[in-house]
């Protein structure tokens, strides 16, 4: 029994240290091997798409006058950004957006703090907010417009009217789930309000209100788009709709091309953010 | 001797909706300095209730609450309170953690972080300072409350089973520790438990409470060679099963089944 348990003791083990790095190297193999495929197969698709629109619009199996086709949809771009006018209208669309994520997460924010820390208030502000929130807030476009003017006022009004109030739920939500013993532990130092809120809420909630900033973005681009449908005299909405109305619908499709790219970029950016922000909480 | 906790008839009602209940009545108790008393009782006795009176964190009903001297009227840094679980704030590191009390309390100097730090070597998590809470284990964490408690040198702690949470092999390493801290500062302590032999391993004296409505039912003196034994050495000590027991018969005798 003893020869066997000291022989036991001081055996090689089953799997020796170099076989379990060359473990974790075919692992880290076939691991890179299926993002390829993914990818492979994702970019296949895309061509594949722009492959059948491009054969289909000059076979004439789709009316070209209503859905172009992608060699003419790159070729508007093209001319767009070397005359200089799409950068334009891009700058002032990117623009409007940056706002309007910005400031609705920060007004949102803020008006969560209000509600906080004035329960009575609220209680008031509830049924209200309900409204508001259920109601489809660009239908108030037309009011913004003369409230706001026809301009860049008016457009950032409408987006934030539709990213203030979520946030504000969503992040007063957050307030109001942060732990209670979090609060205790600073309580019983003698911990004001203040400080209750500086040192356990604002940063306890810290994750949530990042992460509408990722939900903001979508809704601002909602936003900007739908303000400038209504009012503006340039930006990528107006470029949709101003192609709408002279029917170039090589226009119109370059215009979506370049906002789907666009906001895939900020909405990564904002992710990228996200990840720097709070790494190390994970 | 002046007593550090006086009680003096407290009596606390709490209201929902639904009913007004009795949560304690008339509830009389002295803790003198350096004793460590333990309060332990059936679910509903209000002990933790009577905890979070003496801390100042809620406000009797009616009767009068003194630490050292003075009325209670709210939160402060001269009592320390430990709770259930560590509650560490996961965006700070452990030194942050560590030192939130002299955040609080506005003794953010060197004076106080230099000793902050010697506590965090005491407790032998020097090595760990820079590290966030989730990447320690359970025992380790809750010795950061510890020393987090102890950062803004509290004359009177507050333990509201502050062992529940941890394995037995821990728990056990702990209340060692934590035992021999309070005693070698001449801390007084307040400990809530639901385990009988912890109380008995840790204190000077036990209070049983009775509920609904909460008040004291009996006080048991712990023999004096098992106070002075270490809480781990304390249960193998004769006369600890006897104590153990009577306690037990006590609070069935009451109704008691936790």
């Amino acid at each position: 029994m003893s020869v066997l348990n000291s022989r036991m003791n001081t055996s090689t083990p089953a799997l020796p240290d170099d076989g379990l790095q060359e473990f974790h190297r075919l692992h880290l193999k076939r691991e890179k091997k299926q993002r390829l495929q993914v990818f492979s197969v994702q970019m296949a698709l895309l061509l594949l798409f722009f492959a059948f629109w491009e054969l289909a619009g000059r076979l004439k199996w789709i009316d070209v006058l209503l859905f172009s086709y992608p060699s003419k949809v790159f070729a508007q771009i093209g001319k767009d950004a070397i005359s200089g006018e799409l950068w334009q209208h891009l700058g002032i669309t990117v623009g409007e957006t940056v706002v309007g994520f910005v400031l609705g997460t920060l007004f949102g924010t803020l008006l969560a703090v209000l509600i906080w820390w004035s329960p009575f208030l609220s209680k008031v502000l509830d049924p209200y907010m309900v409204v508001f929130n259920s109601m489809p807030k660009v239908a108030l476009g037309p009011i913004f417009i003369v409230m706001f003017g026809a301009g860049f006022l008016s457009i950032t009004v409408t987006t934030l009217s539709i990213t203030v109030i979520v946030t504000t739920l969503v992040v007063y939500n957050s307030f109001c789930e942060v732990d209670t013993n979090l609060i205790k532990v600073v309580r019983v130092f003698g911990g004001t309000r203040t400080q209750v809120f500086r040192k356990v809420i604002l940063p306890a909630s810290f994750p949530t209100i990042i992460s509408t900033l990722k939900v903001n973005v979508g809704m601002a681009w909602v936003g900007v788009i739908v303000g400038e449908f209504l009012v503006a005299k340039s930006g990528l909405g107006y470029l949709i709709i101003y192609g709408f109305q002279v029917f170039n619908f090589t226009l119109v499709m370059s215009s979506l091309l370049i906002i789907a790219v666009v906001a895939t970029g900020m909405y990564q950016l904002v992710v990228y953010a996200e990840r720097k922000l709070l790494n190390h909480r994970r | 001797m002046e007593p550090v906790v006086e009680l003096q008839h407290i009596t606390h009602v709490y209201v929902s909706r639904r009913e007004a209940s009795l949560a304690l009545d008339g509830l009389d108790l002295r803790v003198y300095p350096g004793e460590f008393v333990s309060l332990v009782g059936p679910s509903g006795c209000g002990k933790t209730t009577l905890l979070s009176i003496i801390a100042g964190l809620i406000k009797p009903t009616k009767g009068g609450v003194f630490v050292f001297g003075r009325k209670v009227e709210g939160t402060s840094p001269e009592v320390g309170y430990m709770l259930q679980q560590d509650y560490l704030f996961p965006w700070r590191t452990i030194f942050e953690n560590a030192s939130i009390g002299l955040e609080l309390t506005g003794h953010l100097d060197d004076k106080h972080l230099a000793k902050t730090s010697s506590l965090l070597e005491e407790m032998g998590l020097e090595g760990v300072r820079n590290q966030y809470p989730q990447q320690l284990s359970g025992g380790m964490r809750q010795r950061v409350a510890l020393v987090r408690t102890l950062s803004t040198d509290p004359g009177l702690m507050l333990l509201d089973e502050p062992f529940s949470a941890l394995d037995y092999q821990t728990k056990l390493q702990l209340e060692d520790l934590i035992s021999e801290t309070l005693r070698e500062r001449n801390k007084t302590a307040i400990l809530v438990t639901h385990d009988l032999s912890e109380a008995a391993a840790v204190s000077d004296r036990i209070i049983l409470l009775e509920s609904h409505p909460g008040k004291i039912r009996r006080t048991f003196e712990v023999p004096e060679h098992i106070r002075l034994a270490r809480p781990m050495l304390a249960r193998e000590q004769s006369g600890f099963n006897e104590l153990f027991h009577e306690i037990w018969r006590e609070m069935e005798s009451a109704g008691g089944k936790e």
